[in-house]
């Protein structure tokens, strides 16, 4: 990919972006004026106790929600004017998401779980099915494509879900703890995962974590407080594996 | 997409066997009534056409006094025709197959130690054309035995069983009041009428000895005319009625003292009557249609409750709204079209035994088929755009929040 030219320019800018929600005596103010900026190909890791915003500034950077005031621009796009169908069109086309509680479809084999963002791509069958088999195989999750998310184990699940996230090679890809659920073996592995596509390709990733741990696989941490980024800090170099 | 969509559907249905087929059974029920009570009126009018196309649906009746409509003193008062009437007609109006005159009376036949109240007919060989009777035995009269009113008669296929069983009837002699008459053919049976009269029950003499022996005048108490194929019957009807008019001299101005009636006007008038009927009963089947409407939204409101986190998912990784609303809409209208089929098979069934019990001909018609499957698909799609709607416009936060 022509990675150097998005090196270049930022991916993600955020101006004053506040978050309001409710109104009057009984508003809660949950982004205070954050300013941020991404580059391509970054793995940012965002952190900070609950309630410290930073839940809401990935609902924004998700496109799932649009801030209160301030600009959020994505490669150029002002995404506050955009209605819900754009969001929606921007999320299906440069976004990959893992859930914290895995969220994969019940019942639903693990090769139909990773197929879904394809199948609103409008994505062929043949292809689908050859893209979802090949990011079930970069998980390590190769021949389980016919098991339901109730016969795999809780890494595995995670596993699916990244599958799920990074099939449609999205520009980024936001994580919601996604070693929350796991111990600390799986933890490890699910992080290596993500380092591998941050690093082969080129896949910008920003995740919410709790544990310093996990933060440590990142390239930058950043930490919210009371609405505000407390910290900004680069970590220059990576956990030796 | 659309395949997709209809497969993730279907998937969707099947998941939960049990709910959806508790679900779709308002509709299958609803259909099924719809169809049953619709296909069994349009068979009981086929029968009733078929009753009377035995009877001649070509033929035309006219009798003394103003039949169905007038006051029913006007009848007995009117004056009878002749058989110059019926000759006259013949003669002189065109597109006419056969003209008999007849006139009859309820009497007791009597043979041997049998004996039948049955009607007595006087008429011509031509009765038997018109209303569309064939010999089973025997011959017809001749025309010398007819003008010279010789006693002989043809005996209708419940008079010859009450009187004469197993036997021969051919040679053997009736008594009709004081006339005694040989027996020289009988008539194939044409069973009950819609009406519920036995046709075969009566007793057909020439119209000379019917009479002169019976009834002791000539007057004949009505014609029958058959219409030539190809020939309408209205234009028959209407030279008929100006020639009365004319033999029987009314004045201009005054209204007629016969009527004309036309088999199919008595056709429609009860065809008519049965699709009234049938139209009734298929609107109170239809009713629950949309109960059966109103379960199907039930069962979409919770199933979108439960899947409220598939919802969110969906939408978080770039589903549009319509597409959500879509997803929704199709299970709803997969589920509805698939009870309509199921109900359009039960219905036709159920149709098709109850025909057979009534003895009616089964007439499916696929328009009425092919309505029923796009008013259920209808159904489906109006009562699940609400359920669908309020998927679509979940918030993906709150959807994937939801336990």
């Amino acid at each position: 990919m022509n990675s150097i030219v998005y090196n270049s320019q930022p991916l993600i800018v955020f101006k004053k972006v506040s978050k309001v929600y409710g109104r009057g005596g009984a508003a809660v103010h949950a982004l205070r004026g954050v300013d941020l900026t991404i580059m391509p190909g970054e793995f940012v890791a965002v952190m900070g106790p609950s309630g410290s915003g930073k839940s809401t500034c990935m609902n924004i950077l998700g496109c799932l929600d649009t801030p209160t005031s301030g600009d959020y621009v994505f490669e150029g796009i002002y995404v506050g004017n955009l209605s819900r169908d754009q969001r929606a069109l921007l999320r299906r086309h440069y976004l990959g998401f893992i859930f914290q509680g895995f969220n994969l479809l019940h019942r639903t084999s693990a090769l139909e779980n990773v197929e879904l963002p394809l199948i609103y791509r409008g994505t062929p069958l043949e292809e689908r099915r050859r893209r979802g088999l090949a990011a079930l195989a970069a998980v390590g999750l190769a021949g389980w494509e016919s098991h339901t998310p109730g016969e795999l184990s809780g890494g595995q699940q995670q596993r699916v879900a990244i599958a799920r996230a990074i099939v449609t090679e999205p520009k980024v890809l936001l994580a919601d703890e996604p070693t929350g659920n796991l111990d600390s073996e799986r933890s490890r592995e699910i992080m290596e995962l993500l380092t591998t596509f941050n690093r082969e390709n080129h896949i910008t990733i920003l995740m919410v974590t709790h544990e310093a741990d996990m933060a440590a696989y990142s390239g930058r941490q950043i930490c919210f407080r009371d609405g505000r980024i407390d910290e900004n800090q680069m970590v220059k170099s990576r956990v030796a594996l | 997409m659309i395949w997709e969509t209809f497969m993730l559907a279907q998937r969707e249905i099947r998941r939960n066997m049990l709910r959806s087929s508790l679900t779709i059974l308002g509709i299958v029920i609803g259909v099924a009534a719809v169809i049953t009570m619709v296909t069994l009126g349009n068979s009981a009018t086929a029968q009733v056409s078929a009753d009377i196309a035995k009877l001649g649906s070509n033929l035309l009746q006219v009798r003394p006094g103003q039949g169905f409509h007038g006051p029913g003193g006007v009848r007995s008062a009117a004056r009878m025709f002749t058989q110059a009437d019926a000759e006259a007609i013949l003669a002189q109006i065109s597109g006419i197959a056969a003209v008999a005159p007849a006139s009859s009376r309820t009497t007791q036949a009597i043979y041997g130690n049998e004996n039948r109240s049955t009607t007595v007919m006087g008429s011509t060989n031509d009765f038997l054309a018109v209303r569309n009777w064939t010999l089973a035995t025997g011959r017809l009269f001749t025309e010398s035995e007819m003008r010279s009113g010789k006693a002989l008669c043809i005996l209708g296929a419940t008079v010859q069983k009450e009187l004469f069983g197993g036997q021969n009837p051919i040679g053997n002699a009736v008594r009709l009041q004081k006339l005694t008459c040989q027996v020289i053919g009988t008539l194939e049976s044409k069973g009950q009428s819609s009406f519920g009269t036995d046709q075969d029950d009566f007793v057909l003499l020439p119209l000379r000895t019917f009479q002169r022996r019976i009834q002791g005048d000539n007057d004949v108490s009505v014609i029958y005319v058959s219409a030539r194929e190809g020939f309408s019957t209205e234009k028959v009807q209407r030279n008929i009625e100006s020639l009365m008019r004319e033999r029987r001299k009314i004045p201009r101005g005054k209204e007629d003292d016969f009527n004309v009636r036309d088999m199919k006007e008595i056709m429609n008038t009860l065809t008519g009557t049965t699709r009234v009927l049938t139209t009734l009963l298929a609107a109170v089947a239809a009713v629950s249609l949309l109960v059966g409407g109103i379960g199907i939204m039930n069962i979409m409101l919770v199933s979108v409750t439960e899947r409220t986190r598939e919802i969110g998912i969906r939408l978080a990784i770039g589903a549009l709204e319509k597409e959500v609303l879509l997803q929704f809409l199709v299970e709803a209208l997969v589920l509805s079209s698939f009870g309509g089929v199921v109900g359009i098979i039960l219905g036709l069934g159920t149709a098709a035994i109850g025909a057979n019990a009534l003895g009616a001909p089964f007439i499916w018609s696929p328009g009425l088929v092919a309505l029923s499957f796009f008013f259920s698909g209808a159904v489906g799609v109006f009562f699940g755009y609400f359920p669908a709607r309020k998927a679509a416009r979940l918030d993906p936060i709150e959807a994937l929040r939801h336990e």
